[in-house]
């Protein structure tokens, strides 16, 4: 209901929902016949109520996801809380996530030289946004210096404890509306100008190898660089480049994956994402202010509900309704679900100008 | 610091399928079985039922001479479960014949470990028959990451 309270749309408006929980969500509201998807992630959730109102099933659609009472039930802070079930080849070795994902920088470190320093900047810099937030769970927490990550114990190397998302629990929904429609509500309408999905395989059932390759790819398609081809072709379908975006809303379960990404989605070049974050460019002062709510690393991580959080905060900025470390006159913005060690990354670009 | 050690008995079992069943009673019996594509003659691991190259079904098993290089490590301070004994360390080796299998390190210190260290594998039971390949520094070359 908040969403709609927010952007002043109507309850009777609904007529479609998309999101793991959507059934239930349905019935809650007292809404249907509606369309509705199980869709249980943001970008995919966001692209695919696009679709539906494309094609003319519907007209207003709530994406929705998040977790509550989740963290009780699965584990202990000495238990892996988001171990994955894995397959037999990952199981026995001791995989969980941090591990997934710090295969992936360790390569990246080894033949980049790209340094702990430079990951911990990340962590601090992004966690630095959350301390200001008072929506985040960890804020007033900081503030954070490379050092105080660097000081932190170890979990997975090179991953310090600050190095790494904590599970958290809450929600996460967008309303998304035909542009004609949005003229309408209250808040100023935000554009979604292009998504697109890359694909490896299943999440954390194969060794996390930077240099994982498929028959199909092109020289630059491998895991390390997820998310190359979908943010090519993003770009080029709105006709935007990397330079456009005034901010960015990131997967980051762990800090190394923004360098990451900043090299795949063509922010920099490969192997010089560890100076491109230390020469501040991903600061809310920087050329590309990334994470702005503390990310997940210090806002919030709650399962799949995250994954619409980057959609949603990409959308409050272009609004200009941040409470805190709103960018100035943001009118591009680009969001991300998924990272290497996942063999999965989405992205979306947003903006505020009518295409 | 200490030796990095095998885990101990009681850490997830694998369920094998009928396709990494021959990969399993390699295992069990000290020997490393990949898959090589007979079509494309690229080898292939994890096990599997079909070339992800050239799409053929047509593979057969081979025994690795169980030597390899270091591409990635992590030493995992924080377990995976209480089953697990930390620190262990997390390592993908890239096998000489031309795969790249995912397993854990033995014999040397946590923070001995880099990218390029030369490695050589053994098995060690972990329950039910069960056994795991571990991989061990065999020589020191000039350390590159």
């Amino acid at each position: 209901m908040g969403v709609l309270d927010l952007c002043g749309s109507r309850r009777e408006d609904i007529d479609g929902i998309v999101g793991q929980a959507g059934p239930d969500l349905a019935y809650l509201l007292g809404l249907g016949p509606i369309w509705a998807s199980p869709d249980p992630l943001g970008i995919s959730g966001v692209m695919t109520a696009a679709d539906a109102i494309a094609a003319g099933h519907c007209a207003s659609v709530l994406v929705v996801g998040g977790c509550a009472g989740l963290s009780a039930t699965i584990g202990s802070a000495d238990q892996g809380l988001l171990h994955r079930a894995g397959n037999e080849f990952v199981s026995s070795v001791g995989m969980y996530t941090a591990v997934e994902f710090a295969l992936i920088a360790r390569r990246h470190m080894a033949t980049y030289g790209t340094t702990s320093e430079q990951i911990a900047r990340v962590s601090s810099t992004i966690r630095n946004n959350g301390h200001v937030n008072p929506e985040a769970v960890f804020y007033n927490r900081g503030p954070y210096t490379i050092e105080d990550v660097l000081a932190s114990r170890m979990v997975a190397d090179p991953f310090h404890l600050l190095d790494c998302a904590i599970p958290a629990e809450g929600a996460c929904a967008i309303l998304l509306t035909t542009a004609d429609r949005a003229q309408d509500l209250r808040l100023p309408p935000v554009y979604l100008l292009g998504a697109q999905q890359d694909y490896f395989g299943a999440p954390y059932t194969h060794a996390p190898s930077w240099d994982l390759r498929s028959f199909n790819g092109g020289p630059d398609d491998c895991i390390g660089m997820v998310g190359h081809r979908a943010a090519n072709q993003c770009f080029e379908l709105v006709g935007l480049g990397p330079p456009d975006v005034d901010v960015l809303e990131l997967y980051d379960p762990f800090s190394f994956e923004i360098i990451r990404q900043f090299e795949a989605f063509g922010f920099c070049k490969p192997g010089e994402g560890g100076g491109f974050v230390m020469d501040g460019n991903m600061d809310p002062s920087g050329a590309f202010p990334t994470n702005t709510d503390g990310g997940l690393l210090s806002y919030s991580h709650n399962y799949t509900g995250q994954t619409h959080q980057k959609v949603g905060r990409c959308v409050q900025q272009l609004q200009g309704i941040c409470a805190t470390t709103q960018i100035p006159g943001a009118e591009v913005a680009m969001a991300s679900n998924g990272g290497a060690g996942a063999s999965w990354c989405w992205v979306a670009l947003l903006g505020n100008e009518r295409p | 610091m200490s030796e990095l050690l095998p885990h101990p008995e009681g850490v997830p079992l694998p369920a094998p399928t009928a396709i990494s069943q021959p990969y399993w009673d390699g295992c069990a019996q000290g020997r490393l079985m990949y898959q090589r594509c007979t079509v494309c003659d690229r080898t292939l691991f994890d096990p599997t039922p079909i070339c992800r190259w050239c799409g053929s079904s047509d593979t057969s098993w081979q025994v690795s001479r169980g030597l390899g290089t270091i591409y990635s490590w992590s030493v995992v301070w924080r377990p995976a479960g209480p089953e697990f004994a930390s620190p262990y360390a997390a390592i993908i080796v890239d096998v000489d014949e031309g795969f790249q299998i995912l397993a854990n390190a033995v014999g040397c210190e946590p923070d001995g470990l880099f990218v390029g260290q030369r490695v050589g594998v053994e098995f060690h039971p972990i329950g039910a028959g069960f056994s795991l390949p571990y991989f061990r520094p065999i020589e020191q070359p000039e350390r590159v990451g």
